[in-house]
């Protein structure tokens, strides 16, 4: 006959009665997290350690657990130990909106660092408003945002392409041709790309998207050989990077004639196609692994000591462990003050601190940072050559491509004609 | 005439991965009705095979391309003995069982092998472009051309050629017959199954030095796969080459004129309308079913 009706029930109610017993924590709220108010700050870590975008959003995780254990072995922040509360939130926007909610209303969080995509940050952004609460992002991403509860230490298109550009077309020339993957990310850097190629007289000979993804190249070097661009400007991203390279290498496409120069690809994705193919491309980043600078040898041995020797660093890695620090300078700032969040914003316009990548600065005009653009050959051993570095730090405009708009202090305002 | 070859072999090498791919699909859709959505893992699976064999024993591309065949094949043949087989002339439940272990086997390599893109090496000597009546074409494409071509007279071979073959063929027509003529049905369909897996398998370690090894690169695949199927008549083999050659180069075309994304979408359309003014495909096998 199977199981009874009566059994069942018996059995169900025996196992929920056994797993209260067995585990008192799930009676006591934030068991976990109970400890005592004042001599701690609690922070939120919010990168998702499991799903699509683990890869890279792991090594942000782990890049800000190990500023935090730096910041704690000084002794903490006037004398006040760091306590992070790590949740995964899976590569998903909806459970990013979930944990957010929970860092900040549950564990009381006076900051949360996290998000890799877009789509995440955007997901979790009404949670920062609604309760006024701090969030931390360390990605590069495409602009156009201005809200007065996020810090922004990634870079945004107008630094990414300011002296990019140019230098491309001086070394390369004027023909670029676009290709990108289907969102907004690459939308609006060839947006600025090209406002920037027209005021240097370039010219586009092509723009399109493919989806994300996509892995079948074989049309689109088709029309690289058709137009005979002189750079190929590349936003494709993850899977799309590596397939686009190694299918361009195959076509017998030459690096030294038509270059591709991307804002993506990084030291994980160079690992992931063979070094052969990535020689000879471009890339632009604030930060690359082999920068040779005090601050970024120091970097390197320390992620590689704490989290694995055959570990890379990245120009997502290195924005999440400095914003850890920054976080740090404008919280002693305050000293005894009571700590809120936007007390804690306020305190973090123009701290500065000397990054692996270099001296970098929150701007207060619009929470971004100031940060140094560098232009890297790949080389075939996995890292970059730093052909370029800007001569000084380059100023954020998230709204650089429109200039009716621009962000304050007070959120996004309309220039007055 | 330089863009018109360079179109048509586009075309060609788009079709011949589709093909590839779909080959599989074809036999075991053709074969035993069974929808399976894990055809696409079967296919990641034979380019994490060369990954693993090529980053643990350091076997060159082409030598792996048999225990890839062997391998992925013994692992659909394990699916088929202990969970397909059970679900035989139920094809709802067969989509939600294949589309299980096509997750759970996604899952699994992400654990095992990690989330991030792989290296898998491309044989030296195919690396270089070859001059192909005065235009320059990738020579791992032209690789992969020759290769689906080998491997589709191969079957061809199989199917019309062998004893086995003969048996796969009264089965596929009909089973109970077949079985009152003294054929193991149930062997057929594992082998069948079995050999799907092995063909799916090679062309993900064909294709894998060519675009990226990630546990989520399955699912275009078998998108693509199932498109090729169902336009060239399910059981037809020639109609699964047919097919893959119109979708090839139909998306080759578009995509040159406009872009990939459009392409993407207009192929699904024109698959769209096809069915539904010929739901048989391209050729379709007449025949009585009991």
């Amino acid at each position: 006959m199977g199981l009874k009706r009566r059994t069942f029930l018996k059995g169900a109610a025996a196992l929920g009665a056994g797993t209260a017993v067995g585990f008192p924590g799930i009676w006591i709220k934030n068991a976990s997290l109970a400890q005592a108010a004042g001599g701690e700050i609690k922070v939120g870590v919010l990168y998702s350690l499991t799903g699509t975008t683990a890869i890279i959003e792991t090594s942000l995780n782990q890049a800000t657990l190990m500023a935090i254990e730096e910041i704690n072995a000084e002794g903490g922040i006037n004398g006040k130990k760091l306590v992070p509360i790590v949740e995964d939130p899976a590569s998903d926007p909806a459970t990013f909106a979930q944990k957010a909610r929970k860092l900040v209303v549950g564990d009381k969080c006076v900051s949360v660092f996290g998000s890799y995509t877009s789509a995440s940050r955007k997901a979790v952004l009404p949670v920062f408003e609604k309760y006024n609460n701090l969030y931390w992002y360390p990605t590069l991403y495409e602009g156009r945002e201005c809200s007065k509860n996020v810090i922004y230490t990634g870079a945004v298109p107008n630094q990414q392409q300011k002296e990019f550009v140019p230098w491309l077309v001086k070394n390369f020339g004027k023909k670029f041709y676009l290709i990108g993957s289907n969102y907004i990310y690459p939308k609006e850097e060839n947006n600025v790309c090209k406002i920037l190629l027209k005021e240097l007289g370039g010219e586009v000979v092509g723009e399109e998207y493919v989806p994300l993804g996509h892995s079948e190249f074989s049309s689109v070097i088709q029309k690289f050989k058709d137009t005979n661009p002189n750079v190929i400007f590349s936003t494709v991203v993850g899977d799309s990077v590596v397939a686009l390279h190694r299918q361009y290498k195959a076509a017998g496409l030459d690096p030294a004639k038509m270059p591709m120069a991307s804002l993506t690809t990084s030291e994980e994705e160079i690992a992931a196609m063979g070094g052969e193919f990535a020689v000879g491309h471009f890339t632009s980043a604030p930060y690359f692994q082999s920068y040779d600078s005090p601050e970024n040898h120091k970097f390197v041995d320390a992620f590689r000591k704490r989290w694995g020797k055959d570990k890379t660093t990245n120009f997502v890695s290195e924005p999440a462990y400095f914003q850890v620090h920054l976080f740090k300078q404008a919280v002693a700032k305050l000293g005894s003050k009571s700590l809120t969040p936007p007390d804690i914003r306020m305190a973090s316009w123009d701290q500065e601190f000397k990054a692996p990548e270099g001296m970098v600065k929150i701007d207060p005009k619009n929470s971004h940072t100031y940060l140094w653009p560098k232009i890297g050959e790949a080389q075939k051993d996995g890292q970059f050559k730093i052909i370029q570095q800007v001569k000084e730090w380059v100023e954020p405009l998230p709204y650089w491509a429109y200039p009716g708009q621009v962000c304050t202090p007070n959120g996004l305002e309309n220039k007055k004609a | 005439m330089t863009d018109t070859i360079n179109q048509l072999f586009t075309g060609l090498s788009i079709a011949s991965i589709l093909l590839l791919v779909a080959l599989g699909l074809a036999i075991i859709y053709g074969t035993m009705g069974v929808i399976n959505l894990a055809h696409g893992e079967f296919v990641m699976l034979g380019a994490y095979t060369v990954w693993l064999l090529q980053s643990q024993f350091g076997i060159d591309l082409l030598t792996c391309l048999v225990f890839v065949f062997l391998i992925v094949g013994a692992i659909g043949w394990l699916l088929e003995r202990t969970m397909i087989r059970r679900l035989y002339g139920r094809p709802l439940d067969t989509i939600l069982l294949t589309w299980g272990i096509g997750v759970m086997l996604q899952q699994a390599v992400r654990l095992g092998a990690g989330a991030q893109l792989r290296y898998v090496k491309m044989p030296e000597f195919l690396t270089q472009a070859v001059s192909v009546f005065g235009v320059d074409q990738s020579a791992y494409r032209i690789f992969i051309l020759l290769l689906t071509v080998a491997l589709l007279f191969a079957t061809y071979c199989l199917m019309f050629r062998t004893d086995f073959g003969m048996r796969l063929r009264a089965v596929m027509q009909n089973p109970e017959i077949a079985r009152c003529f003294g054929i193991n049905a149930s062997r057929v369909y594992s082998m069948t199954f079995a050999y799907g897996a092995g063909l799916a398998g090679l062309a993900g370690a064909l294709v894998s030095p060519l675009k990226s090894v990630s546990p989520d690169m399955g699912t275009g695949f078998v998108v693509d796969a199932f498109m090729v199927v169902v336009v060239g008549g399910v059981q037809s083999l020639l109609g699964t080459v047919v097919s893959a050659g119109i979708l090839g180069q139909l998306s080759g075309v578009i995509a040159f004129l406009s872009n990939d994304t459009l392409a993407k979408a207009l192929v699904f359309f024109s698959v769209v309308i096809l069915i539904r003014f010929r739901p048989q495909g391209i050729f379709a096998m007449k025949m009585r079913r009991g």
